[in-house]
């Protein structure tokens, strides 16, 4: 009997639908923790990329931030902050925003730093002031890159949950930890396909916000960071 | 076709060949696994992922190269359901087990309780490929646990005490706890517990304490040489209808890779160890910090083993 | 027992600092590799054929969202407690950041220059190895970049299944509440990853002395 219709039995039994562990629950948890994250981290990195973007100062240290960020090991950081601090939001929540400060930074920083500088002096131009300029012309201009920004900061806040449940936190991934303990790999699979659920909801739902936000004349080629 | 769609269509047709290449993939795999089974001339020592059994794997593994015996090891590799299929295929080939936790995992409906009548049963249920070694006095039973608090509140002496108060109660333990027959089934079984909820936390480790201590749960399962019983004062609940039966330290192993000298060395270990070594050695990795290799070889030394 | 040099003491029953570096860099740049060789003709069919590059891109978003914990789990029963496990999902997580570099990078090729390489009598095969690669280095550069530093640091994942080099001590911290191993682990791997982060750069300014740019 192959992985997949184990996970399809699993997947279709009712009771796992039910209870403090069942798949709702843990969808939800794993809704919150990874929602939590990049709000968070956005409140963080997007004034912050907004600033060094449009003043075009600090590129140095963004990049730098952004590549040590993607070489911090996450079950490293939630391993450490349970040990220090148990098993509490806080512990795992740093983890994650730490995670996802550094994609919104980034992507925030180059989109507003690139914009035309043709469109900015026709802003001024108009005689809108530096903070005018910014939020009605570079934002808007720096959108598609943003938007990705905030993107991969969704795409590792769902992949890091997922992770930290090796330290015993709920969401979708205590299928996997809990299924790999039990040798059930129906839970594990069955697990593993609703996190690939969440991730392409994660998709879907940034494809439908870069329609409606991302300004006609600007559907450009999605650019790669 | 607007971007949206199109999105998502290529998102769809990508999950649906995805699957589909998964589904390829797994029905060419199943059936033998494609990983080693026993490297030729040596021992390979496992252990499950909890510090105590990581130890005994270290002090089996010294005791053997002690002795002249090739030794490989993998430590940290997981729960026994995990660890048994390893050992079975021989890619590990000796494991240190507990013979009443592995009968029952072998089979849930065993009633045997003491050392003899288990080691007999396993003798018997285990295949032909592996054996068990001589069983040391040394055992960690499995434990059910409340702090002092809950104790003098509830009026809780053994397990049976927990009866009323269980469905109010959360219960944490490791993940296969909520399967194994020495856990909720075994439980619910003998005693008529149903909980609360249970919540999945760690083997016996510093997350199942701390829930413990803090309440998150008020019943947990922790191992008898477990130093924080003692240092936070929680009570062990007595056991009157043994689910959670002797667990003697048992060398579990793959016949075709023991050699009579392997098989000597590590009948004495056991020989030597017993309880009061093995929770001083546990209360020394835990408390005091010392690291596991450490305490190991300690010990070897004071036994003349190494 | 401290260790005289400079580095925190690993306890020996997790390895030496050399064995997990081996092996950390093993699994690491093995999948770079073998991602690295699968994007390539990958890649290159979606410039050859562009009405496929869509979907590509769809599928390889979609394998970069699969959760690397839980395909180092499903892959056990397959490929048991190995390196191997851990190398198959890198090497596609590798795979998802080089195509799309390595695509826009021979896309991104101006016009002018390849109109004179087709002058110069370079065509097909011979155009796309001699003129296309090497002037698309700096985007493969930085995906490879990207692919090698995340796997370095992804490989410490693979010790829920026993196989994660310095994972390993991020295992014995939760298991024995000790910090200090998972501090050890977290820079060790930083550092590592950064390491070969720069290797890359160096490499890169090597292979293309003519871009005098700074690439980000």
């Amino acid at each position: 009997m192959n992985v997949l219709s184990q996970a399809w039995g699993w997947l279709t039994t009712a009771a796992n639908w039910h209870g403090s562990d069942g798949i709702p629950t843990r969808f939800l948890q794993h809704f919150e923790y990874s929602v939590e994250a990049v709000l968070i981290g956005a409140l963080i990195a997007f004034p912050l990329g907004l600033l060094t973007g449009h003043v075009k100062r600090g590129g140095l240290l963004v990049t730098s931030l952004a590549n040590v960020a993607r070489a911090l090991p996450t079950l490293g950081l939630v391993v450490l902050l349970v040990v220090v601090m148990g098993v509490k939001f806080r512990a795992v929540m740093i983890p994650l925003v730490a995670l996802t400060v550094p994609p919104i930074l980034l992507n925030t920083y180059e989109g507003v730093r690139n914009v035309d500088p043709q469109l900015t002096d026709a802003a001024k131009g108009m005689g809108l002031r530096p903070w005018q300029v910014l939020w009605r012309a570079e934002v808007p201009a720096a959108l598609p890159l943003i938007l990705t920004g905030f993107q991969f900061a969704a795409v590792n806040a769902v992949a890091n949950t997922a992770i930290a449940a090796y330290s015993s936190f709920g969401g979708l991934g205590r299928f996997v930890i809990d299924g790999l303990a039990t040798t059930d790999y129906g839970m594990v699979a069955g697990g593993a396909i609703l996190i690939v659920i969440a991730a392409i909801l994660n998709l879907v739902f940034f494809a439908v916000l870069r329609k409606l936000l991302v300004s006609p004349g600007l559907r450009q080629k999605k650019q790669t960071v | 076709m607007s971007k949206t769609s199109s999105t998502l269509l290529s998102t769809t047709a990508a999950a649906t060949a995805l699957a589909a290449a998964t589904l390829a993939i797994t029905a060419c795999t199943s059936g033998n696994p494609l990983v080693p089974g026993p490297k030729k001339g040596q021992v390979t020592v496992g252990s499950a992922n909890f510090p105590e059994n990581v130890l005994l794997a270290d002090i089996y593994a010294s005791a053997l190269k002690a002795k002249g015996v090739k030794v490989g090891v993998r430590f940290n590799v997981g729960s026994r359901e995990v660890l048994y299929q390893q050992v079975q295929q021989g890619s590990l080939t000796v494991l240190p087990e507990y013979n009443g936790a592995l009968l029952a995992y072998l089979d849930s409906k065993t009633r045997a309780a003491t050392t003899a009548d288990i080691n007999a049963e396993l003798r018997a249920k285990l295949p032909a490929k592996l054996e068990i070694l001589d069983s040391s006095p040394a055992e960690d039973k499995n434990a059910l646990v409340v702090t002092a608090a809950t104790a003098a509140k509830d009026h809780l002496a053994s397990i049976a005490d927990l009866a009323p108060y269980a469905p109010s109660m959360s219960i944490g333990g490791p993940p296969e706890f909520k399967e194994r027959y020495q856990g909720l089934p075994g439980l619910k079984d003998k005693y008529g517990l149903t909980f609360k909820s249970f919540a999945s936390l760690d083997t016996a480790g510093p997350i199942t304490v701390k829930a413990l201590a803090d309440g998150s749960v008020q019943v947990a399962t922790l191992f008898t040489t477990d130093p924080n019983i003692t240092s936070r004062g929680f009570k062990v609940l007595t056991d009157p209808e043994q689910v959670f039966t002797a667990q003697n330290v048992t060398p579990l192993a793959y016949r075709d890779s023991m050699t009579p000298v392997a098989v000597a060395t590590l009948n004495e270990v056991s020989a030597k160890l017993d309880t009061a070594a093995l929770a001083g050695m546990m209360a020394q990795v835990m408390n005091q910090k010392r690291d596991i290799d450490v305490v190991a070889d300690d010990w070897l030394k004071a036994a003349k083993l190494r | 027992m401290r260790s005289a040099g400079l580095f925190p003491h690993i306890p020996s029953y997790l390895g030496t600092y050399g064995s997990l570096i081996q092996q950390q860099l093993t699994m690491a740049l093995l999948s770079v590799l073998f991602g690295l060789i699968l994007a390539m003709p990958v890649a290159l069919l979606c410039v050859r054929f562009p009405k496929i590059y869509a979907p590509v891109v769809g599928l390889l978003t979609v394998i970069y969202s699969l959760p690397s914990i839980a395909l180092f789990v499903l892959l056990v029963p397959s490929t048991g407690l190995t390196q191997t496990t851990v190398i198959i999902p890198l090497s596609f997580y590798s795979l998802a950041a080089l195509v799309p570099n390595i695509v826009e990078g021979v896309r991104g090729i101006p016009e002018d220059v390849r109109l004179a390489a087709v002058a110069m009598g370079y065509t097909g095969a011979r155009r796309l190895i001699a003129v296309d690669l090497p002037l698309a280095v700096p985007p493969i550069m930085a995906g490879l970049r990207v692919a090698t530093v995340g796997n370095v640091s992804m490989v410490s994942v693979g010790t829920v299944i026993g196989v994660g080099a310095f994972g390993a001590l991020f295992t014995a911290a939760a298991q024995l509440s000790r910090s200090d191993l998972a501090i050890t682990g977290i820079v060790v791997i930083v550092a590592l990853a950064l390491a070969c982060d720069l290797l890359l750069v160096v490499t890169q300014r090597l292979l293309t002395p003519w871009n005098k740019r700074r690439s980000a």
